[in-house]
């Protein structure tokens, strides 16, 4: 090969690079053969924390019970080592996945355009606001708390460049014509479930798009967020993909009504026939491409609504499986079995002696905790009993948060995790 | 439907709301036994969901069919140029889905996650090392996001420079990726388009003449879009730091130089690079990715948050940077790739990187010469990762398209190159066999081609007609952007 390229060698192919800086010194470990890679990242796994114990975090990520029949399909090599989807002859397969996902989301979140998944929840939902503002030609966003940290910070980094002002509200009253959006977390931060309605309401009524950021999986048994008056839906999808896996690969869905199609960021797929008949007879059949790809930094470049490209296909594509593994039914027995056993884990831990669940109304999956001794305190026992305790939000400003601890218990949380969190807390009742 | 043709012959018409029926399904959930805790108000609930019902062999050969009707790089060749389609080596998914790995909580407190952290920090320092740029944040998702950073790095420190207001321009060739003039405006900033030298490389004049106070940043893809190295960029990152502006590296090629030439060597200010591309991490039929952006000691306090750092007593915590740009991520990135892609690295080592690129511009190289002669090579000189072809000779003498070229490309069993890309070529067949393509496969791509150009003179019809061999047949794109349909629910209405 060297030869029939006309070179000595291969350093010779490199010699447009400027010779005083080539072949640099680089401090890289040595090459590891594959007993031994597997021998170094078995030790690293074993590093963090048994996964085993019981663990109440939630706040963003939460344990689901996956179907095993999400990994198996999507750990095909066709679908994980196709590029995205720029000949549809040949990639039917990541196209009609990717609108059977589209389906599934605008049938969550009530909406009639979903694009094919976005980073995550939190770039989503900068995503939203920047179309919010572009839509409404107006300069600033409202936020309404509880709601995730990570995304009020997204939101602050994506709106630094338009010079968009952000603006973190404590009660929808504040809302105002000078905001495009009002972004809504269902349910919110602290675990309450949101009467969406009344919130659209107000919003529509000073020309404000409504922006629901929902957990695809609580939207089993909630009302969609497009029938409650949402123009706009992003939500995190990673948890129904599979695991936690330190936040990523994550998953933004990002869903959106009719009028906003063409604003859209990100890759959509749309529904079409072939162009002639097929070789051996019949009628034109029908199949997927990218379309209204005219929006797409590909095409439109500086005028593109998005610059992504790459984004996180095939965890769409284990969500989706996992989403119609369980059905219209299983979903919703899923939503409400996660429902039932947070509800009784919080009852019991309200029924121990010097603890109380402060109540914000109706909730989902994730309760406040507060105990006899401060949060900080609280936190500290349960990790020395070998118990993961949860998010501290005792520095939020929200009364219900003070000196509380965040749990969250889902349908995946096991019973013996359970009754340890319950016997550990009564004991340290007892101490206190 | 015949096993050996997935699919049957209107497979597409039948998503799978279309198929199983009610009553089906593939899993059971347990039933809550406790004392049951009442819903809350009606008004909150939802009251329809209207999704598949099958069981679960019904739901494993429904996709299972549609796997079939996807091309992978295991599948075959797949010179898709820019993109990077490598092998990828299986043991980099084995060891990224470890179950300690998986399990981690994004929310763990450091000490719960020191393994996970451990590897990203060591991953951060090799990054550091192969690129010469000292510091690095793991945070960007993919390349776009990783642009967006870099440049939104800039920002903060034309800010703190108090220069931001004068410096509103960013100057993009116009071979550029799409995704770098959409992220300078998506930052905040005009492009202002270089055009390309007559031997394909950066026109310094133009860059000289443009190059103002009004000026950001420059942002250069090296190697560029036509497989070339930008000879004297050593030189213009001078002129442009000497005019108050940054010089911004697109990465994604990276793996033509790995282990051959440093960006911070070369005077690069902050680069992102494509680990999903160079670093191999397979593409998932459009991401997950990772584009971590490396950068200088300047710009070091506005990397995004978080970065990976070793504290004093010995424990790895993710940390914000004093200046930082802030959060990109609800939490911390595609950490499963960004593991995949150190075991690469550990996989390799130095004189591994150093074969790999070594390799893929060998291989890019041979594909050059065995093509030449059947299509124009608009800029014929010895390439690196990838070259750049044109099918203008064909659509002058034979009304065959590139388009065309490529879909015919299916029927010899390979994927087709990234087509019309980078715009400057005119009508643009853009290869990258990367290194892990055996001579065979490249002398059977090249054939193909060879055998495509010959048909383009004797039988333009059939290119024209093309691909006649692969599940579907050319599609109307025109009608699905004309009349979208965009979900099932549609469909269903329109039936
Ligand atoms: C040269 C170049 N720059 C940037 C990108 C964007 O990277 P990503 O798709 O990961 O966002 C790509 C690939 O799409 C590319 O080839």
């Amino acid at each position: 090969m060297l030869e029939r390229v006309g070179v000595a060698d291969l350093d010779a192919l490199f010699a447009d690079l400027p010779a005083a800086m080539r072949d640099p010194a680089i401090d890289l470990p040595p090459a590891l053969t594959e007993p031994e890679l597997i021998a170094l990242l078995e030790e690293r796994a074993g590093e963090n924390a048994d996964a085993s114990k019981p663990n109440f975090l939630g706040a963003g990520a939460y344990r689901r019970s996956i179907p095993a029949v999400a990994a198996h399909l999507t750990s095909r090599s066709e679908f994980v080592t196709a590029y995205t989807p720029y000949q549809p002859e040949i990639s039917q397969g990541t196209l009609q996945s990717a609108f059977e996902y589209q389906s599934v989301v605008c049938e969550l979140t009530g909406m009639n355009v979903s694009n094919t998944g976005l980073y995550d929840v939190a770039s989503a939902t900068a995503e939203a606001c920047l179309l919010a503002t572009r839509a409404t030609r107006r300069g600033a966003v409202a936020l309404l708390e509880p709601i995730h940290p990570g995304t009020i910070e997204v939101v602050r980094t994506y709106t630094r460049g338009a010079g968009l002002r952000v603006d973190i509200l404590t009660s929808v009253d504040a809302v105002s014509e000078e905001h495009a959006c009002l972004v809504v977390q269902q349910p919110d931060f602290l675990g309450a479930i949101v009467d969406l309605e009344p919130l659209a309401e107000a919003a529509h009524a000073s020309g404000v798009l409504l922006v629901t950021v929902a957990d695809p999986f609580a939207l089993g048994l909630l009302r969609s967020p497009g029938d409650a008056g949402a123009d706009i839906v992003t939500g995190e999808g990673r948890d129904l993909a599979g695991a936690p896996a330190f936040g990523g690969p994550s998953l933004g869905l990002f869903a959106a009504r009719t009028p906003f199609m063409r604003q859209m960021p990100g890759r959509i797929v749309g529904r079409t026939q072939e162009l002639h008949e097929p070789p051996e007879g019949g009628e034109p059949r029908t199949g997927y491409v990218l379309t209204l790809q005219a929006r797409e930094q590909f095409i439109r470049r500086e005028r593109a609504t998005s610059n992504v490209s790459t984004a996180q296909s095939l965890i769409a594509l284990a969500f989706t499986i996992t989403v119609q593994a369980l059905g219209p039914r299983g979903l919703r027995e899923a939503a409400d079995l996660c429902y039932q056993r947070a509800h009784d884990a919080a009852a019991r831990i309200a029924a121990l002696p010097g603890y109380e669940t402060p109540d914000r109304g109706p909730w989902f999956q994730e309760f406040l905790v507060r105990g006899p001794v401060r949060a900080a305190e609280l936190s500290q026992r349960l990790r020395e009993r070998g118990i993961g305790p949860g998010l501290d939000v005792s520095s939020r400003a929200e009364p219900e948060a003070r000196e509380a601890l965040l749990l969250a218990v889902t349908e995946a949380t096991p019973d013996a995790h359970v009754d340890a969190l319950v016997e550990a807390l009564a004991e340290i009742g007892a101490d206190a | 439907m015949s096993a050996l043709r997935p699919g049957g012959e209107d497979f597409g018409a039948r998503l799978s709301f279309d198929r199983g029926g009610p009553g089906r399904r593939a899993v059971d959930v347990p039933t809550w036994t406790g004392e049951p805790t009442p819903l809350p108000d009606a008004h909150l609930l939802r009251d329809s969901l209207r999704l598949p019902e099958l069981s679960q062999g019904e739901l494993v050969r429904y996709y299972t069919a549609l796997s079939a009707r996807n091309y992978g790089i295991d599948s075959g060749t797949y010179p898709l140029g820019s993109c990077t389609m490598k092998y990828n080596p299986k043991v980099d998914d084995l060891v990224a889905s470890l179950p300690g790995f998986a399990a981690a909580h994004p929310q763990a407190p450091a000490e719960d996650a020191q393994g996970t952290l451990r590897t990203l920090l060591e991953l951060r320092r090799g990054l550091a090392e192969a690129t010469g740029l000292p510091a690095v944040s793991l945070a960007p998702a993919a390349g776009a996001q990783g642009e967006l950073a870099g440049v939104l790095m800039i920002t903060r420190a034309l800010e703190d420079r108090g220069e931001l207001e004068r410096r509103r321009r960013i100057l993009v060739p116009d071979s550029a990726h799409g995704t770098n003039p959409a992220t300078a405006a998506m930052a905040g900033f005009t492009v202002t388009q270089i055009p390309t030298a007559a031997d394909g490389s950066l026109d310094r004049a133009t860059i000289e003449e443009e190059l103002d106070e009004s000026v950001a940043a420059v942002m250069v893809t090296a190697p560029n879009t036509l497989g070339l190295w930008e000879q004297g960029i050593e030189e213009v990152a001078g002129l442009i730091h000497d005019a108050g502006a940054y010089l911004y590296g697109d990465g994604a090629n990276f793996n033509a130089i790995m282990g051959r030439v440093r960006y911070g060597d070369l005077g690069f200010d902050v680069v992102h690079l494509n680990l999903h591309k160079s670093f191999s991490t397979p593409h998932g039929g459009g991401g997950p990715g990772a584009g971590p952006v490396c950068c200088s000691e300047e710009l070091a306090p506005y990397l995004p948050t978080p970065v990976v750092e070793e504290c004093e007593d010995g424990v790895v915590r993710l940390t914000a940077p004093e200046r930082s740009i802030g959060q990109l991520q609800q939490f911390h990135g595609n950490v499963g790739v960004l593991i995949r892609a150190y075991a690469y690295m550990r996989a390799l080592g130095l004189e591994g990187l150093r074969a790999v690129s070594g390799q893929a511009v060998l291989n890019a190289n041979y594909l050059r010469v065995l093509l030449h002669g059947y299509y124009d090579l608009p800029y014929d000189r010895p390439v690196l990762h990838e070259v750049v072809f044109s099918g203008s000779r064909q659509r002058r003498e034979h009304g065959v398209r590139t388009y065309d070229i490529a879909k015919r490309l299916i029927d010899h069993g390979f994927h087709p190159p990234t087509v019309y890309f980078p715009l400057i070529v005119e009508e643009a067949l853009m290869m990258e066999p990367t290194e892990t393509e055996p001579p065979e496969a490249i002398e059977a791509l090249a054939e193909a081609m060879i055998a495509i150009a010959e048909e383009a003179e004797r039988d333009p019809d059939t290119l024209r007609a093309a691909p006649l061999t692969a599940p579907i047949g050319r599609l109307d794109e025109a009608r699905a952007a004309r009349r979208p349909v965009l979900r099932w629910q549609e469909a269903e209405a329109e039936e």
